[in-house]
């Protein structure tokens, strides 16, 4: 006698959700601040439903067929969803194989009088739940690399502020490590903003930068260089002496840059540059 | 065959370069703007380029070699307009332009060869004093 | 995994053609939303290679392609002509080096404005370049 699993689950569909929400409410870690207990059910509910109509016994043993995509779809957005309201991987995973327990059980109690026939069918539902584990961590990993990249465009746009100091000067601080993206962004908003505001001297801050190397002084090299290009003149102030030590140490060769050590004595520069003069009012 | 009209203000010649440059409109422009500071005595170039949006290696050389030439012939070139992402594909291609002078916009290159003159002027009445 | 979405090839045998082919990859990159930076590197290197296809092998094909891969989109653009061929890749590749009248800026700077770039040669046979730039890269 052959046995159809696929028709005995789809029978006891009732049974298997009660189960399975069974399991997860039981769950201590169940996190009912990011969802309540009713979004809970309708999502599971989803889920298994899902699970049912495409499931049919052609099908149980090839995880792969392609007949389970309506399933894949279902479980990646549920998965992503979750990603994005901040569940840790372990509350995934456990939604996910909690339902296990209830097709496992259920299959338990239609199934007593077969041990072998039991353990094949459940060895096929098992092997199912696992590769519907492993969609759930892949698009759950694809969520949070996608929440990862969307900061790091913030931090991009963020971080570089143009700030205008005088009339004819602006002033950018750099804060953070300076690397051949994050240069060109500098670069892109500094340029603009000296056509924006057709100032002749721009200050770069680089109080805020943790160390320099290298590579780093040829990133602040070119920025100098295409301000110049632009008609402009590129002041580069915050240099702390350590930063100093070790320009000197890698042989840097920071003699085309105007550096000064503040932006304080580097704002007096770029006045005088412009013939201008601070005074104290006399009062008289 | 296409040319890029040059305009004579005061002692200054002006191009403003509105057009996709290809090599052989550029070489004329170097020519004609040579032949053009010679004929004129101009004291100075102004190369507007704000409309320009691709400067490779061959049209930064053309710069080069006007500039460079018109200093020769006493005059100075200032090359106006550049525009951001311009200036930043120079930089990574390689090509700093040195030795060519540069300001953000006309009103200021104006400003530059401006100033540049009255200093060779003044220059020239210090000469003029210690003769006498 | 790379998935080329869209393609275009144009052909340089003149100068004007430069002007053509500079045209149509910008309105490829404007298509893909690239930035303007970008776009401005991406074009510069390929009019630097389609001036050396142009006067060292007498012209060539260009090939435009729109690719899917790491996770955005990009321009692929292939240079193929059947001129001389280069005989020392290596040296060619160095900053000054140049075997015309020019600033010998042309291949290593090329390289240096695009995300990847690739090249073939075999002298008596021709040269293939090929440029990758990604949107944001």
């Amino acid at each position: 006698m052959k046995l159809d699993t696929a028709k005995i689950l789809q029978k006891r569909k009732k049974q298997i959700l009660e189960l399975w929400m069974k399991n997860q409410l039981v769950d201590f870690s169940l996190r009912e601040d990011l969802m309540s207990n009713d979004e809970l059910t309708v999502q599971s509910e989803e889920l298994v439903n899902v699970l049912l109509q495409t499931l049919d016994n052609g099908n149980l043993e090839d995880v792969q067929s392609a007949s389970f995509e309506p399933l894949y779809e279902v479980l990646e957005s549920i998965s992503l969803s979750r990603a994005k309201q901040g569940y840790s991987p372990r509350e995934t995973g456990t939604f996910v194989f909690s339902l296990k327990d209830a097709l496992l059980t259920t299959l338990q109690q239609e199934i007593k009088n077969d041990p072998l026939q039991l353990l094949e069918e459940s060895m096929k539902v098992s092997k199912l739940i696992d590769s519907l584990g492993i969609v759930t961590f892949e698009t759950f990993i694809k969520g949070r690399e996608e929440v990862i990249l969307r900061q790091t465009d913030e931090i991009a746009e963020i971080s570089t502020p143009v700030i205008r100091v005088w009339d004819g000067i602006v002033a950018m601080p750099i804060i953070g490590t300076l690397d051949s993206s994050r240069t060109q962004v500098v670069m892109e908003n500094l340029l603009q903003e000296i056509v924006l505001t057709s100032s002749s001297i721009a200050i770069l801050d680089i109080s805020g930068v943790p160390a320099v190397d290298s590579l780093v002084a040829q990133h602040l090299i070119k920025t100098v260089s295409a301000t110049r290009l632009m008609g402009a003149e590129c002041i580069i102030s915050g240099i702390r002496p350590e930063i100093a030590q070790t320009v000197v140490h890698l042989g840097i060769d920071l003699s085309g840059i105007v550096t000064k050590a503040t932006l304080a004595s580097a704002l007096k520069y770029a006045f005088s540059l412009m013939q201008l003069e601070v005074r104290k009012s006399i009062v008289k | 065959m296409d040319k890029i009209p040059i305009l004579k203000i005061g002692h200054f010649l002006m191009v403003a370069i509105q057009v996709d440059l290809y090599d052989r409109l550029a070489l004329n422009l170097e020519a004609d703007l040579v032949q053009a500071v010679s004929k004129t005595s101009a004291k100075g170039v102004l190369i507007d380029i704000s409309a320009v949006s691709i400067v490779d290696s061959f049209m930064g050389r053309i710069l080069g070699n006007i500039a460079g030439m018109s200093k020769v012939l006493d005059a100075d070139t200032v090359i106006v307009g550049m525009q951001p992402a311009v200036a930043i594909t120079l930089v990574e291609l390689g090509l700093p332009l040195k030795g060519v002078q540069t300001a953000l916009n006309v009103e200021k290159g104006m400003e530059l060869l401006q100033k540049k003159i009255k200093i060779v002027d003044e220059e020239a009445f210090d000469d003029d004093s210690t003769l006498q | 995994m790379m998935i080329v979405l869209s393609s275009d090839t144009v052909r340089i045998v003149k100068e004007l053609d430069m002007v053509v082919f500079r045209n149509r990859l910008k309105e490829f990159a404007v298509k893909i939303g690239m930035g303007l930076v970008n776009q401005t590197k991406l074009i510069t290197a390929a009019s630097e290679l389609s001036r050396n296809m142009l006067r060292y092998a007498g012209g060539g094909v260009v090939l435009i392609e729109i690719i899917n891969g790491q996770r955005q989109n990009g321009l692929r653009v292939t240079f193929t002509d059947t001129g001389p061929g280069i005989p020392d890749i290596k040296e060619a590749m160095k900053d000054g080096f140049s075997t015309g009248k020019s600033l010998g800026l042309g291949l290593p700077g090329a390289k240096r404005l695009v995300s990847d770039f690739e090249i073939k040669s075999t002298v008596g046979k021709g040269t293939t370049i090929t440029i990758t730039k990604w949107k944001n890269g």
